[in-house]
């Protein structure tokens, strides 16, 4: 029987505590603001005799992730977590873990990439793994933290599958934020994580195998196709564990969060965070008669395309609102995603907005503005690049 | 049992049929890639010279000296890329380097 | 919409700040509510003026940013005063509670506080240095701020401190701050 203790816990801690209940027989990681805490609290447990998680303690994250594909090849169920310049030190190895199909579960505090240095939130470091294989999965608060690491393991695991997944979290807002939750008992996390059987792993001597080589084009772009195809087929793999989850733990998942879409007018679209004080806005602008809707992205690896354009296809002017940059093309990286949903769906202006780059806070204002010029962009031609908000 | 891979009719293949990962479930099969070719020196082995010390043994970088029973019995050609190793550890001149083409005359 | 309370907390970085704001959320939280605690994060340098928040509410807290306009503010250090405008966006109804050794009276006219923001005063560090022998004002405060608002009762703060600090702390430093807390819910002055 499953059952749930509310608890007070920051994001960062929850993850430990996911990982306490899964228990990976190896994780490797080095700290960085903000993702230090996960780790920190993993290394009490094991100092406490709670786990027996094989800790290795690198020394940068180029050997954390090297440390984790070593460990999963050879048949360890294998998590790490890092953030900023740390990810982008073991962006090396994040399109080798996948290349390789390794299931390593990885949690990633999102954090603003230099230059300037800058310690706060964005998404401009983990965006950088959109195209390496990796599924994505981001969470809106510490209990989203906590599903989606639990989510993850069977996620990534799945024999059709086979992929690394992060679970990004927003640094310091949700990885440091205290709040309310739900931890779902240990033994019912056991079970529906289950044990990990590796479908081949150099550890297995009796059936010896090569991994990691040298392959030539047919054979390289062979393990491209292949990889395409199991991120593809992911999403409804997710969505059945997703339910799983849910129908345990009473939290429906929804790869898009679409809320108070069906009718609306004004749409904004938006990862992380930020999402609830999307909603909050969504709500007071209801009240005063206003039809607009938010949906908020949980999944972005695979990407929720179809979903998404069913969900605000209809709408008169679509506000992508992005927490990280793509430098010389038209948006930033989630802006370009929902023109592609779009695509051929609707004539409905989509513009892009940059906020909360490097912590810059996400006031409700803002996003009355957004709304505002939603309203206004419907009957003009806008300009289709990115607009940013919040710098004045 | 072998579990060699069986690739004929790679060309036609459907994606499918590539292994995830590309990972290959069969272990120790460096000697099937000949890289003899690559080779444009050949080391020519004195069996009178030779006092079966084994250093070019220990040294080949291809495991290309042939060995039976602590006795060296020759140089396998499939695997010898012709480094010249052998020739330079060898305390006794027991193994010189000579060009490929001196063999590739048709006289070899 | 259900009642959404939002403190904002100004100190320096080693009283306690911190503690506090997450004292009050846990303490919230054993009485179901829902709940969040943040400090404004930056390079730590104890002495440097931080900010803290706490939100409380009766219903799932959707929202993720700083708390720009405060039903509450506890001023934590009154030398941070001519710093800080820690006045900024404090609701109309509001309350501010700053540890001092002046009245209300007089804390009210160095704030220019308006008579509808209620304004207390209680020497938390004092209470500090005499119940736990250091200037580590948070726990007082946080005794201040259950007999100003009545946000969180005193014992339930009691309660989840003993809990906290049980993990960590020796009885003798327990005892410290509840007493520390008691004395302050009893100091605390309003005008």
């Amino acid at each position: 029987m499953a059952t749930q203790t509310t608890i007070s816990a920051t994001g960062n801690l929850l993850i430990a505590e996911a990982y306490r209940q899964v228990e990976p027989d190896v994780i490797a990681a080095y700290p960085i603001t903000p993702q230090t805490t996960i780790v920190e609290a993993y290394a009490k447990y094991v100092a406490d005799g709670r786990v027996h998680t094989e800790l290795v303690t690198v020394e940068s994250e180029h050997s954390s992730m090297s440390a984790c594909i070593g460990a999963s090849a050879a048949g360890a169920r294998t998590a790490t977590a890092t953030s900023s310049q740390g990810f982008a030190y073991m962006y090396e190895e994040l399109p080798i873990a996948a290349g390789m199909r390794l299931p390593i579960v990885m949690a990633n505090a999102n954090r603003a990439i230099s230059a300037p240095i800058n310690i706060h939130a964005d998404h401009s470091d983990v965006m950088s793994a959109r195209d390496t294989g990796w599924i994505m999965l981001f969470a809106e608060d510490a209990q989203d933290a906590y599903d989606n690491t639990v989510m993850s393991f069977r996620i990534a695991e799945n024999p059709a599958v086979r992929l690394p997944v992060i679970t990004a979290l927003d640094g310091f807002i949700t990885t440091h934020a205290m709040e309310r939750a739900q931890l779902m008992d240990d033994e019912t996390v056991k079970s529906f994580a289950g044990q990990y059987v590796p479908p081949e792993a150099l550890l297995d001597t009796e059936n010896p195998i090569s991994v990691g080589m040298f392959a030539e084009d047919r054979f390289y772009t062979a393990g491209h196709l292949s990889t395409r195809r199991a991120i593809d087929g992911a999403a409804s793999i997710i969505k059945e564990i997703g339910d799983e989850w849910g129908a345990l733990c009473g939290r429906p998942f929804n790869a898009v969060n679409a809320y108070r879409c069906e009718d609306a007018d004004y749409v904004i679209v938006i990862i992380g965070s930020a999402a609830g004080n999307v909603r909050h806005v969504v709500n007071e602008l209801r009240d005063q008669g206003k039809k607009v809707g938010v949906a908020s992205i949980r999944v972005y690896r695979p990407f929720p395309y179809q979903e998404l354009a069913q969900a605000i296809g209809h709408a008169k002017a679509i506000g992508v609102m992005d927490r990280s940059e793509s430098f010389g093309a038209q948006n930033g990286p989630l802006g370009l995603d929902v023109h592609t949903a779009l695509y051929g769906q609707t004539q409905a202006p989509v513009r892009d907005y940059i906020y909360g780059l490097g912590g810059l806070d996400v006031t409700l204002d803002l996003i009355r503005q957004v709304y505002a010029d939603l309203e206004e962009t419907e009957s003009i031609v806008p300009d289709p690049g990115v607009i940013y908000l919040g710098i004045n | 049992m072998t579990r060699k891979w069986d690739l004929t009719g790679i060309e036609s293949w459907e994606a499918a049929r590539y292994p995830v990962g590309i990972s290959c479930p069969d272990a120790g099969n460096a000697v099937d890639y000949i890289t003899g070719g690559w080779r444009s020196e050949r080391p020519v082995w004195d069996a009178e010279k030779c006092k079966n010390c084994l250093i070019c043994w220990i040294n080949c970088p291809d495991s290309s000296i042939v060995v039976e029973q602590q006795q060296m019995t020759g140089i396998d050609l499939d695997h010898c890329k012709g480094c010249g190793i052998c020739a330079q550890v060898c305390p006794f001149g027991a193994l010189d380097m000579h060009l490929e083409s001196e063999f590739t005359r048709g006289d070899a | 919409m259900a009642e959404l309370t939002e403190i904002r907390w100004h100190a320096r970085a080693g009283q306690g700040a911190v503690t506090a704001a997450t004292l009050v959320a846990e303490t919230a939280l054993l009485q179901d509510k829902y709940i969040q605690a943040m400090p404004e994060y930056g390079p730590e340098r104890t002495g440097a003026p931080l900010k803290a928040y706490t939100r409380v509410c009766d219903e799932p807290i959707e929202v993720h940013n700083n708390i720009t306009n405060p039903q509450i503010v506890i001023v934590m250090d009154e030398t941070l005063l001519p710093l800080v405008d820690v006045m900024e966006g404090i609701t109309e109804d509001g309350a501010v509670i700053l540890n001092t050794r002046m009245t209300p009276a007089e804390a009210r006219a160095k704030l220019k506080a308006p008579s509808s923001v209620k304004v207390a005063t209680v020497d938390a560090t004092g209470i500090a240095i005499d119940t736990i022998k250091r200037d580590i004002p948070n726990t007082p405060i946080v005794g201040a701020l259950s007999a100003v608002t009545g946000l969180v009762p005193v014992d339930k703060v009691k309660e989840k401190l003993v809990q906290t600090f049980g993990e960590k702390f020796s009885q003798a430093i327990i005892d410290a701050n509840l007493e520390s807390v008691d004395r302050a819910y009893k100091e605390v002055q309003v005008g």
